[in-house]
């Protein structure tokens, strides 16, 4: 049975998509858990669903987990009353939600969550779009987003969102450039003399067999990090909300349906960020460094797939534990320490990185 | 070295790390209940003395002294056939309202006969504001018995059947 391959391509996105926005459901379930264990509470435990929930043992274990929350939390969103006050500049503030998710989704077409190996020993990357210049478009897809933020800020026509608008646009814009300049070291490992010239997400978590990027170019690892918690707007760079100063910043002026989105475009940003790192230096789905599931002979057929998905999803987890952990750690930046630590400490820092390692790959790729 | 930031940071992350996997510090409210200390002013009610009669004698002397005027006393006597006939009087009805009362404990304070006690009750809910008034049958039940080393009906029922005494 033959499909058409561009319906084919349709449920594939649908499908990703819908795991996606479990991802995302559940990444909030996380944080309210992981929030709650740090600060010494229990965190949602109440809401147990009647056929799974009456289980014995299982049923009340998963309700203590609060597996069931993210439903309620979900449907709260939908059913709450959606005001859109007087003042508002109706046109964008309808837009600015939609703005800030479309990005976040748009990007996963180019981010590879496993490979698929044949018996004949052809790799199949599992992605939505195999584009040779992924990791370019992802990050002007990506930078988007900030649209979404400045938008609910300036539509809302009142002072705090238009306040957390400008932080959110001026910190974007202060780190995206360390961001790109830290990621350079790594396409110009990526891209030796001789081979052809890839940006392909795929290729670069390919090309981490031996050393993982993050052993190897640290600095790169770190800026690009720091730049990736600035740029999901995550604590301690939560310069947009900051909600002890700015009410909640940019969505102040929204409620319901379209809060909901902001948020889940928010976690969907974490998701796809944490992807992008493990794939650029945690090694995509090699199990270890210097181990791959070549070598331990586990990478072929279906198996083998679902091996690779598997490790690539649980260091995503774990980058998203991350993101959580430091968020209940950490204090917020004040907004001038934001921008000198971008401006006058990482973008220098990055662009020294990028140069000594810049002759570093080039002596080891001539001398070699 | 504190300008890195990173070496802080790795440091509060560590905390926050162990924090993860100690007991939380919170009671899950409505199963555990926190233990009250003694002496708390809660639920102002009115209570029995161990031979269980009801102390209160209906000065209106806490009704005086209420500052929200939460109480409202109706004093009424005790019938004749009863077995505490002519001793004291009693309240008809007693009626606490607590969406005024501010649990202050002046009532408790001001009692001569000790019959209202804040106890330890602390949560009051209800669907109406009827049902946020107390009535004597209530407070009654609110307030059980308490241990009493006065007996002071006893005395006062001795002094008047032998004579003598202030009856």
């Amino acid at each position: 049975m033959e499909f058409n391959p561009i319906i084919v391509k349709f449920v594939y996105a649908a499908i990703v998509v819908v795991v996606i926005m479990t991802f995302c459901a559940y990444a909030v379930l996380a944080e309210r858990k992981i929030s709650s264990w740090i600060q010494g509470r229990v965190g949602p435990n109440r809401t147990a669903l009647p056929l799974i929930g009456g289980i014995p043992v299982l049923g009340p274990f998963l309700t203590r987990l609060g597996i069931f929350q993210p439903l309620p939390d979900g449907l709260k969103f939908l059913f709450k009353e959606d005001v859109v006050p007087a003042h508002v500049n109706k046109f964008y503030f309808i837009m600015a939600p939609i703005l800030s998710l479309v990005p976040a989704l748009t990007t996963v077409a180019v981010v590879p969550f496993g490979q698929f190996v044949t018996e004949a020993g052809e790799v199949i990357p599992l992605v939505l779009a195999n584009v040779n210049v992924g990791l370019l478009f992802l990050f002007a897809i990506s930078s988007l987003g900030v649209y979404g933020v400045v938008l609910a800020g300036w539509s809302s026509n009142s002072k705090y969102p238009f306040l957390g608008g400008i932080r959110a646009s001026a910190q974007m814009i202060s780190y995206e450039l360390a961001m790109g300049v830290s990621v350079l070291p790594v396409i110009l490992w990526v891209n030796a003399p001789g081979k052809e010239g890839t940006m392909n997400l795929f290729d670069i978590a390919q090309a981490q067999n031996g050393f993982w990027f993050a052993m190897w170019m640290p600095l790169s690892a770190i800026i690009f990090l720091v730049c990736l918690f600035a740029e999901t707007n995550r604590l301690p760079f939560d310069m947009a909300e900051s909600e002890t100063e700015l009410v909640s910043g940019f969505h102040t002026e929204y409620s319901s349906f379209k809060f909901g989105l902001f948020f889940v475009g928010e976690y969907a940003h974490m998701i796809i960020g944490s992807c992008v790192f493990t794939l650029l230096f945690l090694g995509g789905w090699n199990p270890l460094p210097f181990v791959t599931l070549e070598t331990l002979g586990m990478d072929k057929g279906i198996l083998g797939a679902a091996l690779s998905v598997g490790i690539f999803l649980g260091k995503m987890c774990a980058m998203m534990f991350l993101f959580m952990w430091v968020r209940w750690t950490l204090p917020r930046f004040r907004y001038d320490q934001v921008m000198r630590l971008g401006w006058s400490i990482l973008l220098p820092l990055s662009i020294a990185n990028l140069i000594a390692y810049a002759i570093i790959i080039f002596y080891l790729d001539t001398a070699l | 070295m504190e300008k890195l930031y990173l070496p802080e940071i790795a440091r509060g992350l560590s905390t926050t790390f162990r924090r993860l996997w100690e007991k939380p510090v919170t009671l899950e409210y409505p199963e555990q209940r926190p233990t009250i200390p003694e002496s708390y002013r809660g639920v102002p009610t009115l209570v029995k003395d161990p031979e269980g009669r009801e102390k209160c004698v209906s000065c209106q002397l806490c009704e005086f002294v209420c500052p929200p005027k939460a109480i409202r006393i109706t004093p009424g006597s005790i019938p004749e056939e009863s077995d505490y006939a002519h001793v004291e009087k009693a309240p008809q009805e007693f009626e606490i309202d607590m969406l005024r009362c501010i649990y202050c404990g002046m009532c408790q304070e001001v009692c001569p006969e000790e019959a209202i006690w804040l106890q330890n009750q602390f949560s009051m809910s209800g669907y109406t504001r009827k049902e946020m008034v107390n009535n004597k049958e209530k407070l009654y039940e609110l307030g059980g018995t308490l241990p009493d080393e006065h007996f002071k009906w006893k005395k006062k029922k001795e002094a008047a059947e032998k004579g003598g005494g202030h009856h």
